[in-house]
């Protein structure tokens, strides 16, 4: 079988099927199978380079840590106070400059596209890690084989995503690869947060409802997926003002919710999911972030071809 | 000797792009790039009655053939532009415009937060996914676009 992922960049869900999400899962499986050993071996030798210039702590912790759990390394810059760009170096040199020096280039930009230009001028393979607010693939990676994980299947659920889905890239993400299956989706957003309508063209195959409230349908989900109000991206801090604290979950709404319901956030999360909810057996972000370290992995391995596509 | 004729003076070579919607012969020539710092001889005329459109605009660039990908660029400005290619005062060759596959350097993406508007050395490019439809996303960005704001963005 020839492996779909190899030298490839990662740049948008929508340019994945089905299939690669279920090979990926699978590596993923293997991976985690694995012992110490057996995983160090894979990439030795391999150095993957990282260019965050937006700030990040999980992902691009997350992503050393898949690379180190592989036995390669991670070179990079952690912002973008530490780069030329501040120099005014554009992003085209600079990813000619770090391609030579790495097998994968991880890239998180606040521009929208950052990641298809850089995949464009670099020969090695470029995942994005985030592009403005536009795309953060590897997150709908795993938030995907997390509701797997623990929900059992991905088809036939009934998927809430509640938040700020005007602006968090993570949820283009995520519904452009949940519409490969079979689910209904239930958006929970305030008017000023709604999804933009331009990114509705990719969705057409899937069940998409609007919804203001989380009252309206959170006795009905499978999966309550949360995401933070994206304060940085707001181009007027008063329409931020207005909507900072327009959702919670919290006991209330969890009291409602299925007891077979699962809630996930793509963290970091501020003040929409309630401190106590943690300790409710329902809330799985923490492992949902646990996955996302062997989910990329995976992909990493995948991309270099140090593992057979099953 | 029609009206038209007399507005704006035969070209021994070059190219006439006609039946350019009222007042956006301007927009046509920053769109094909022309400046008039080219040395060549351009005449615009604005406003011109026209039996088919009312009014149209024409411009006559002396010096220049322009080949169908160029006057291509034009197709979402002035759609309905013919294009006249004249060698020794005759039209050799006679053309419409048609959609191009994607417009490379021409509009600005309008997603001010689109890598295209920020990187010198980036060249914006726009697809064009359905021609009849008018159906245009940015290749970078993958934001649909329409044609409208496209249009205003180099202005």
């Amino acid at each position: 079988m020839a492996n779909p992922f190899y030298r490839r960049d990662v740049i948008s869900t929508r340019d994945m099927t089905r299939e690669e999400m279920d090979l990926l899962f699978n590596a993923t499986d293997r991976i985690r199978g694995m012992n110490m050993q057996e995983r160090l071996s894979l990439c030795r030798g391999r150095v993957l380079c990282y260019l965050f210039f937006e700030p990040s702590t999980r992902t691009r912790l997350s992503f050393e840590a898949a690379m180190a759990s592989i036995g390669g390394s991670s070179i990079g810059i952690a912002s973008g106070k530490e780069s030329s760009m501040e120099k005014g170096e554009s992003l085209v040199d600079t990813i000619r400059v770090v391609d030579s020096y790495s097998d994968v280039i991880v890239l998180r930009h606040r521009m929208d596209g950052s990641a298809r230009l850089a995949a464009e001028v670099a020969s090695n393979p470029v995942i994005n890690a985030g592009s403005g607010a536009e795309e953060h693939p590897t997150q709908a990676m795993l938030d995907l084989y997390t509701i797997l994980k623990e929900k059992g299947r991905i088809d036939g659920l009934r998927i809430g995503i509640v938040g700020d889905l005007k602006y968090s890239r993570t949820v283009y993400s995520l519904l452009y690869a949940l519409a490969m299956y079979r689910v209904d989706v239930h958006l929970v957003a305030p008017p000023l947060l709604r999804i933009r309508r331009e990114s509705l063209y990719a969705m057409d195959s899937l069940s998409i409802r609007e919804h203001d409230s989380i009252d309206e349908v959170v006795d009905t989900l499978d999966v309550i997926y949360v995401t933070r109000i994206q304060r940085e991206r707001f181009p007027d801090a008063q329409e931020y003002e207005k909507v900072k604290h327009s959702y919670v979950i919290d006991d209330r709404v969890l009291a409602r919710a299925r007891s077979d319901a699962i809630v996930l956030h793509p963290l970091p999360r501020v003040d929409e999911v309630a401190y106590h909810v943690d300790s409710d057996a329902r809330a799985r972000y923490f492992k949902q972030a646990s996955y996302g370290k062997d989910v990329r992995a995976a992909l990493l391995a995948l991309m270099i071809n140090a593992i057979p596509p099953v | 000797m029609s009206e038209e004729q007399l507005l704006v003076r035969r070209i021994r070579e070059g190219t006439v792009i006609d039946h350019i919607d009222a007042g956006k012969a301007l927009l046509v020539l920053r769109a094909l790039g022309i400046t008039g710092r080219e040395g060549s001889v351009v005449t615009v005329a604005m406003n011109v009655p026209s039996v088919k459109l009312g009014k149209k605009d024409i411009i006559k660039i002396e010096g220049r053939l322009l080949a169908a990908d160029e006057t291509n660029k034009i197709a979402l400005i002035a759609p309905k532009a013919t294009i006249n290619i004249v060698s020794d005062y005759r039209v050799r060759e006679k053309r419409r415009v048609e959609l191009p596959d994607e417009f490379i350097g021409v509009f600005n993406c309008p997603n001010p937060s689109c890598i295209s508007n920020s990187e010198r050395s980036v060249a914006s490019r726009i697809e064009v996914l359905d021609k009849e439809k008018q159906k245009l996303r940015c290749w970078y960005c993958r934001r649909i676009l329409e044609a409208n704001e496209l249009i205003s963005s180099i202005h």
